[in-house]
């Protein structure tokens, strides 16, 4: 489960959309989930969540969204985490996007890696040699 | 003459609950609730997903339309609810109130497709002949359609990203504008100058229908955030400027893209040629005319139903079951609710079948 955060144009459904496409066998459209709140997709690695939770007020809506189950089994990006509150998952990545002023290229984007559960470690000392 | 069959149309969909009774291209009652009480409270930003409150509030809007049609139960030929794609509380809660009133009435139950709903719709306010094209804005999404019966469309293409609606929303949201963002953006753009900032144009280089919005918001971005840099704040005609600058930007795509749309469309070689645009895309002054002279130069009329029936509403659902209806679809207590259900399963490789989630 990745946590995309970071204002808008950061580059979070950029980075989730060619995620998702990358683990496709035929890459299909990856719209933005802002106004549908979560778009589902099958890929080589299972079921996966793409979800934006920027319109919801309250947590309670994610589990309306069926967004708790989800996690249980399926690979989730979640945009907007701020909202899930307590319910943030503790087993996540969390990835925060930000981009540069000039005369920095506007293509630039810092990544930072947070995490707290021990399974990301190799991953992202991988990452980092 | 007999009169056209009246139908009871159901949505719950997305974020609305809606109720409307139609005989032939009569609205005879249409009630939508949910979305505009929410928009006051919180600033337009808010969805109702929770079934609960669907479940609620549909029974209210079906008893308020029958009581402004002024009609019994009874005197209903059919009844058409949204089964999809949707999220799957709202659609289910709709589902099962009208398989209870088809089962309790006696009456046949239609489902239909929430897409099919809206880019049937120029049907129900125009008149329009088979095949049309259509530009359809509706839940984030942007598609082209060739209509070519109330079951057939083919998608000629659409949005990779954002839609212009969301375009619009995240630009007012980057430049502190209210939301929604596609009025007030538009205001803020009569007072600027399209010229000062030149914004890209994605996609346009390359071939095909399919639109991009996406990148306009880093560019609106850094053009904002180096004014900034350079003299310590936004002015108002800056803001007004960037506006301009974006409106254009989305106009320029749109024109072109629709002018190839329309070429793909004209190879079928139409009777009576036309297009229509359903949702706020329409509402927009410029995006509208350019629109409407691109139509009269390539020998289309143009159409827009009322922004009324272009959101979320049950007028267009019923009158979607009123077109199946016609054509003997009728459905039995097995209708599903699909969270999923592209309009076009044909164009699967192209737009993908792997897309589920509202409004897929």
């Amino acid at each position: 489960m990745l946590l995309l955060s970071g204002g808008i144009g950061a580059g979070k459904s950029h980075f989730a959309r060619r995620l998702i496409q990358s683990l496709q066998d035929v890459p299909e459209d990856v719209p933005s989930p802002t106004f549908t709140l979560v778009q589902e997709y099958e890929t080589q690695k299972g079921m996966l969540w793409h979800a934006d939770l920027y319109r919801l007020s309250d947590p309670d809506e994610v589990a309306e969204l069926g967004l708790l189950d989800a996690m249980q089994d399926a690979i989730c990006l979640i945009e907007w985490p701020d909202r899930l509150q307590d319910m943030t998952p503790e087993n996540a990545l969390s990835i925060t996007f930000e981009t540069h002023a000039p005369p920095r290229s506007e293509h630039e984007r810092t990544l930072t890696f947070t995490w707290s559960n021990s399974r990301w470690d190799t991953i992202c000392a991988e990452l980092r040699a | 003459m007999s009169l056209p069959p009246l139908i009871l149309g159901i949505e719950s969909s997305c974020d609305d609950s809606a109720a409307a009774i139609l005989r032939g291209r009569d609205i005879l009652a249409s009630v939508v609730k949910g979305q505009n009480a929410l928009h006051e409270a919180y600033g337009g930003v808010v969805p109702e997903i929770a079934a609960r409150a669907h479940a609620e509030r549909l029974d209210y809007c079906v008893e308020q339309a029958m009581q402004q049609a002024g009609l019994e139960y009874d005197a209903l030929d059919a009844i058409a609810v949204t089964a999809g794609p949707g999220l799957i509380g709202g659609v289910l809660s709709g589902v099962m109130l009208a398989k209870g009133l088809a089962a309790g009435l006696g009456k046949p139950l239609i489902g239909v497709n929430h897409l099919a709903g809206h880019a049937l719709t120029p049907r129900l306010t125009d008149n329009l002949d088979f095949p049309y094209l259509m530009l359809l804005v509706s839940g984030g999404h942007c598609q082209f359609l060739i209509v070519r019966g109330p079951e057939d469309f083919t998608r000629v293409g659409g949005t990779i990203d954002d839609a212009p609606g969301e375009a619009f929303d995240k630009t007012a949201r980057i430049l502190g504008l209210p939301q929604p963002g596609g009025p007030s953006v538009e205001a803020e753009a009569r007072n600027g100058d399209e010229k000062r900032f030149r914004f890209p144009r994605p996609l346009l280089d390359r071939e095909g229908c399919d639109i991009s919005f996406s990148g306009l918001k880093t560019a609106i971005l850094r053009q904002r955030d180096s004014l900034i840099a350079e003299q310590g704040g936004l002015h108002i005609q800056d803001r007004a400027d960037i506006c301009a600058g974006f409106q254009a930007a989305v106009r320029d795509v749109l024109t072109e893209k629709t002018r190839r749309a329309i070429s793909v469309y004209l190879d079928e070689a139409p009777g009576t040629p036309a297009m229509a645009v359903a949702g706020g895309v329409a509402a927009n002054t410029v995006l509208r005319n350019a629109l409407t002279g691109l139509c009269a130069e390539m020998g289309l009329s143009f159409s827009a139903p009322p922004l009324a029936l272009c959101t979320d509403n049950a007028a267009m659902i019923a009158h979607a079951g009123a077109e199946l209806f016609a054509t003997g679809i009728e459905h039995d207590m097995t209708l599903a609710a699909r969270p999923r259900w592209p309009l076009d399963q044909s164009a699967v490789p192209l737009v993908g079948s792997g897309k589920k989630g509202a409004k897929a």
